[in-house]
């Protein structure tokens, strides 16, 4: 018999959880240790999927389907393709990096790591569904344990972010909802079945596909976010703890990316056809107005959390070339952004608990005395600024070749998106020169470099971000077959 | 071959990560000794390469890297006689910076960062010079721009220093941009980043498009060898410890553009255009930076000047001439402006100040350094037989020739005031009135001198007549033009006028008054030459303004701060404002909108909420009903999503936090549901048109309870509520 080995990934946290119930109160460090090896479970569990993939076929793999609601066609319905796979990996990784980060969390412990496990469930969930009902219950999943995660171990300002987070993220997947409705419907062949969705979305007339395209827009946009519903996002970043800012900038923001790959694309070619000419204008007001805003921040967290709206712009950009280097640029990017984006919060986190500031003008000279932690984050800002060699750098350079390549695009949008690459050099060094360089800021007289702990945890996603900036066939030959399989199926 | 040239390459990277790595085990004193054997044994190495490709042992070797779109993108290794020629200029002065900087350096902390990023930039510049792939050059040549980046910022403690090495790389950066858009152009036009390719393919492309990409190319180039208008961070780039300025910031990085140039001259040629363009912009950028220079009193800002002044030459070397000419004077610069960074180290070494006017009589007290200087200033200034006599006579030889008048008189005055300039250097520094306290340099760093100095004086001999002009054979060039003695006569005039001048105006002669400025100085003009007063007032006002001007470098710097920097700060705090006023403003404002509507809707009781689910829940049993057997399956979802979730706030346990609370009201939601569910058939729509009512009350409800703050759970009756109302209004849709 075969293992279901997908629902292993999605649902091994949940067995976390159920063993640290079994847990007294008080007993934080067993609790700690717990969650972090059942929060490792998935990983290791996709590690094996890795060696078992076919990486060279199109259909879907290791999928489990069972009936669940006959009567409207709803299955209990997983499997993956090579997307799905990659962001499985970076969720997996992730995950543990952000539970290692967790320890330093004292207050109610067994609640947090509660949540927590129950975060990665709902975000594993999501790259597995292949069925709309369960596909929309893990993403909304993933809503609630970020609002408690917010609202209860946030900053000053936590309950005003976690609301806004909350309300702006349901109405978006409001209407998500109602377009999975609608699309269900329109369809009428009894099944929420994504992929059988797929070709029936097709053959709607383009005044059916639009409306309903833009329902699941409005559920992807908030999510990755696009102007102008990003708002949220800076507030729940700063408030939000360090683990909670990995997990929402690494693998959160991505489920809108994903929903674009898995459902929006090739679901509605037209539709998205018919918008190309919005979402480049928007693209590109991401990439830039993002830059800009995060230029104007004295927040060291605020900086970082602007300047991921600003690489997120990328990826919508790389999906408007619709070939398939620009998405598989997107692709690259949203991998390589969950890595050093993750990495960026989890250095502001290092620096804030040892500083108790994140002001940038309070900070200064960490070069000197913190030299490891410094070096991290002079490394992670060149990935992030995409020096070629890392990467950031590919991701960019690919989405940029789409956008060349594409026939529909002026290149001039390239070139737009080009010339941000010194705006993001400009924040990023401008923040380096403050935080690093020049004279030992007050607050730094008895910071500590880093812990082999921390390094533990760092190491792992500086080497990946070496290998895929300096071998990026590693990690396109992973999703590059699916890329090609979705514009097969949008091309008709 | 192959094999040999990837050693060579991998010596100082392994360097570097000894270096990096093994900084606790190695102790400072050791680790420039890691560093200086791996540069030899590449040095050696890069020997053995040239007389290799000397003996006609060429090799050009691509492979995949990636692929996009079933385009491949190459890798690849180049091994040519311009690349060979270059290896061995940047291993050599490699070299010799690295064991200069043993004396320089001493004493300094963080020596082992000191000598890996020294290694690390070696290995990106050789790399940049066997590329035979547009984007792999671009790698080598971004990280090339990152160890600049670590060395000016090397003494980063300095305000100075570490916006200088901001300052270097953004503006390179900038160009940059124009590097990366013209190389992928080239690839989704002409499919492919390997240059030899690329010399095939371009000829079947409109050469209007061609001459835009060669040109993106070279904006590249106009930031990394800081030609007009990107040549602003050159001169602050002297914030780092000179032997980087000698290697990184006069030899090789910052001729890395003229290589660029060099190594894809083949396309220039097809868009003569941008080969014009190129000519023209070095020539300004030569003119334009040599006037700068002959009033800076920072020793090595008028050597950085004068860098930027030599690479506007070997531009115009490029853009009138021929491959040969352009490289021919890469080559002899790099070794006489290496050669005069170090003396100049050399003499700031012993008397810790930079301002040349607090320099005088070291001629005595530092004989070596002022001997070698002065070769270095006679090989820049173009006195014959010294090396830039050769290379820079070709160019202006090159220029008559193919009838670029402007260029040609842009040169040759350019050729006068360098000669002014760095002797005004000699004179003021070794030759001056004043008595300074100083001490020669130990042979570490005298040694790497006259080395230097040996090479100015023979190296011009490669490519004269008397050697059949040997480099430009090497290099390719089929026939050399034929010496033009007047052209010859005209420059070697120039050269000495310009060193007459300094010599008049700046050398001091023990017993007679300091002639500094007397040859300008009104009253002299007035009482030797008879010119009229008048003349003479506006005159010195015109020379005073102009001194003025230039010695403030023509304010560029203070007008890309005027009409770049600061407009992109404030376009910057501008949107951050916008965002939180207005995009924010908004979102707040219809969060304002709803309570308010909430207010007329009336009640704020616990009450309301509960009606909005009894309603929606009448909704979704009526749904329920609808679909029949399917009620039957709510429940069960229902009573099961309960018992769940009671079984998560069991596991939450505690009485009295927050999240036991918003847990427990999670399954109490869900079980009332369940338990609603399970009841009454009343009508649909009633239910429906009450609950957006409701919903609206409830959403203003719960936005006046964020500030007590106890009331997480209400998202979640929202959520349920809402999942509900949807249901229903679909349902009904279908009916």
């Amino acid at each position: 018999m075969k293992l279901p080995l997908l629902s292993m990934i999605t649902f091994a946290p949940v067995l976390g959880i159920l063993v640290i119930s079994l847990i007294p109160r008080g007993k934080d460090m067993l609790i700690r240790r717990v969650a972090t090896i059942f929060s490792a479970l998935p990983f290791v569990f996709i590690v094996y999927v890795f060696t078992q993939f076919d990486f060279g076929a199109k259909k879907m793999q290791f999928i489990e389907r069972i009936p669940w609601i006959k009567q409207v066609g709803i299955f209990y319905y997983m499997g993956i393709d090579g997307i799905s796979i990659a962001l499985l990996f970076v969720t997996g990784l992730l995950s543990i990096m952000a539970m290692l980060a967790s320890w330093e969390i004292k207050e109610r412990v067994k609640e947090y790591f509660t949540l927590m496990l129950f975060l990665e469930t709902g975000m594993l969930g999501v790259f597995v569904a292949l069925d709309y009902i369960l596909f929309y219950i893990f993403w909304e999943i993933t809503l609630v344990p970020m609002y408690f995660l917010i609202g209860i171990w946030g900053g000053p300002r936590r309950e005003y972010a976690a609301i806004k987070f909350f309300i702006y993220t349901l109405l978006g997947s409001v209407l998500m909802l109602l377009a999975i409705l609608a699309l269900y419907f329109q369809a009428d062949i009894n099944s929420f079945s994504i992929t059988q969705l797929w070709k029936a979305g097709r053959t709607f007339a383009l005044a059916v596909q639009i409306p309903i395209f833009l329902g699941f827009y409005a559920g992807f946009a908030v999510k990755i976010p696009v102007f102008p519903f990003h708002t949220w996002l800076p507030d729940a970043h700063v408030e939000a703890p360090t683990a909670v800012s990995v997990l929402l900038a690494g693998v959160l923001l991505k489920l809108g990316g994903y929903g674009f790959f898995r459902i929006a694309m090739p679901s509605f070619p037209a539709a998205f056809e018919r918008f190309v000419p919005w979402l480049v204008v928007l693209a590109l007001i991401n990439i830039i107005y993002g830059a800009y805003v995060a230029m104007a921040q004295r927040d060291l967290k605020k900086l970082v959390a602007y300047s991921s709206i600003s690489h997120m712009g990328y990826i919508l950009l790389g999906l408007v070339a619709l070939n398939e280097a620009g998405l598989d640029g997107s692709m690259f990017q949203m991998v390589s952004h969950g890595l050093t984006t993750g990495m960026l919060f989890l250095l502001v986190g290092i620096i804030y608990s040892r500083t108790h500031t994140r002001l940038i003008s309070e900070l200064g000279g960490m070069q000197g005395k913190v030299p490891m932690l410094a070096g991290a984050l002079a490394f992670d800002s060149m990935a992030s600024l995409g020096l070629p060699g890392l990467s950031g750098f590919i991701g960019e350079f690919l989405v940029l070749v789409g956008v060349i390549m594409a026939a529909h695009l002026h290149p001039v949008f390239a070139v737009l998106a080009a010339l941000n690459i010194v705006l993001t050099a400009g924040y990023l060094l401008w923040m380096i020169q403050r935080v690093s360089l020049g004279k030992i800021g007050e607050k730094l007289k008895s910071i500590t470099d880093l812990s082999g702990f921390e390094l533990a945890y760092l190491i792992p996603l500086i080497v990946l971000i070496l290998l895929f900036g300096l071998y990026p066939t590693l990690l396109l030959n992973i999703f590059d077959v699916s890329v090609k399989n979705i514009l097969t199926i949008m091309g008709g | 071959m192959f094999e040999l040239t990837l050693i060579m390459l991998a010596l100082p990277l392994s360097a570097f990560v000894v270096l990096l790595l093994g900084g606790k085990i190695i102790p400072p004193k050791k680790s420039p000794f890691v560093a200086i054997t791996a540069m030899a044994i590449s040095t050696v190495l890069a020997w053995a390469l040239l007389i290799a490709v000397i003996l006609g042992k060429e090799f050009e070797r691509h492979f995949t890297w990636f692929d996009v779109g079933g385009q491949i993108v190459h890798l690849g290794v180049i091994l040519d006689p311009l690349a060979a020629g270059m290896l061995l200029v940047v291993t050599m002065v490699a070299l010799l910076v690295q064991i200069y900087s043993l004396g320089y350096m001493h004493g300094e902390k963080r020596m082992n960062w000191y000598y890996a990023a020294l290694s690390l930039f070696t290995f990106a510049m050789l790399g940049v010079v066997v590329s035979s792939s547009l984007i792999q050059l671009l790698i080598f040549w971004e990280l090339v721009g990152l160890c600049s980046y670590f060395l000016i910022g090397f003494w980063y403690e300095r305000e100075d220093a570490s916006r200088a090495a901001k300052k270097a790389f953004l503006t390179t950066r900038t160009g940059d941009v124009g590097f990366l858009v013209g190389a992928i152009l080239f690839f989704t036009v002409l499919g492919t980043f390997h240059i030899p390719t690329l010399y095939e393919r371009a000829a079947s492309i409109n050469p209007n498009l061609l001459a835009v990409m060669v040109l993106l190319l070279f904006a590249g180039a106009v930031g990394k060898s800081a030609q007009l208008p990107l040549h602003v961070w050159l001169p602050d780039a002297m914030a780092g410890p000179t032997p980087v300025s000698a290697l990184i910031h006069a030899a090789t990085m910052v001729a890395a553009g003229v290589y660029l140039v060099a190594r894809t001259y083949p396309l220039f040629e097809m868009a003569p255009v941008a080969l014009e363009v190129v000519a023209y912009v070095g020539a300004f950028t030569a003119f334009f930076a040599a006037t700068i220079a002959l009033v800076q009193v920072d020793i090595k800002k008028i050597l950085a000047y004068s860098t930027v002044s030599q690479l506007g030459y070997m531009m115009v070397g490029l853009g009138v001439g021929s491959l040969a000419t352009g490289m021919f004077h890469l080559t002899t610069h790099a070794a006489f402006k290496a050669l005069l960074f170090l003396t100049a180290g050399s003499v700031i070494h012993s008397l810790h100040t930079q301002d040349i006017r607090e320099m005088g009589r070291l001629y005595p007290k530092m004989k070596v350094t002022a001997i070698t200087t002065i070769i270095g200033g006679l090989a820049l200034a173009g006195v014959p037989p010294f090396a830039g006599f050769w290379s820079k006579d070709e160019i202006l030889l090159e220029a008559a020739h193919n009838h670029f008048t402007l260029i040609y008189y842009l040169a040759l005055i350019t050729a006068g005031l360098t000669a002014f300039y760095i002797f005004r250097l000699i004179f003021l520094t070794f030759f001056g009135d004043e008595e300074v306290e100083a001490h020669e340099s130990p042979p570490v760093m005298t040694v790497p001198l006259i080395v230097l100095a040996v090479v100015s004086i023979f190296i011009g001999f490669l490519n004269s007549p008397f050697l059949n002009n040997a480099f430009g054979h090497f290099l390719g060039e089929k026939e050399a033009l034929k010496p033009d003695l007047s052209i010859m006569a005209t420059s070697v005039f120039v050269a000495f006028a310009g060193i007459f001048v300094a010599y008049r105006s700046y050398y001091f002669q023990p017993g007679k008054k300091s002639r500094l400025n007397s040859l300008l100085s009104k009253r002299i003009l007035a009482e030797k030459y008879w010119i009229n007063q008048a003349y003479l007032r506006t005159f010195g006002f015109v020379a005073d303004f102009l001194r003025h001007v230039a010695y403030n470098k023509y304010f560029v710097d203070e007008f890309y701060q005027l009409v770049i920097v600061r407009p992109v700060h404030y376009f910057a705090d501008l949107l951050y404002l916008f965002d939180l006023k207005v995009i924010d403003g908004l979102v707040n404002s219809i969060g304002w909108a709803t309570l308010s509507v909430a207010y007329s809707v009336g009640g704020f009781d616990v009450a309301v909420i509960d009606k909005a689910i009894v309603h929606f829940g009448k909704g979704a049993v009526g749904v329920s009903k609808i679909m029949g057997g399917f009620d039957v399956e709510i429940d069960k979802i229902s009573v099961s999503m309960g018992r769940g979730a009671v079984g998560v706030s069991k596991v939450m346990g505690g009485a009295d936090s927050k999240t036991d609370k918003a847990t427990e009201s999670l399954g109490w939601t869900n079980l009332r549901l369940g338990w609603l569910a399970r009841g009454f058939d009343l009508g649909i729509v009633d239910g429906a048109v009450n609950g957006v009512g409701l919903l609206i009350a409830g959403i203003g409800k719960r936005l006046r309870r964020i500030q007590s703050g106890y009331l997480q759970d209400y998202p979640l009756i929202m959520f349920l509520t809402v999942l509900t109302l949807i249901i229903v209004v679909i349902f009904l849709g279908k009916k």
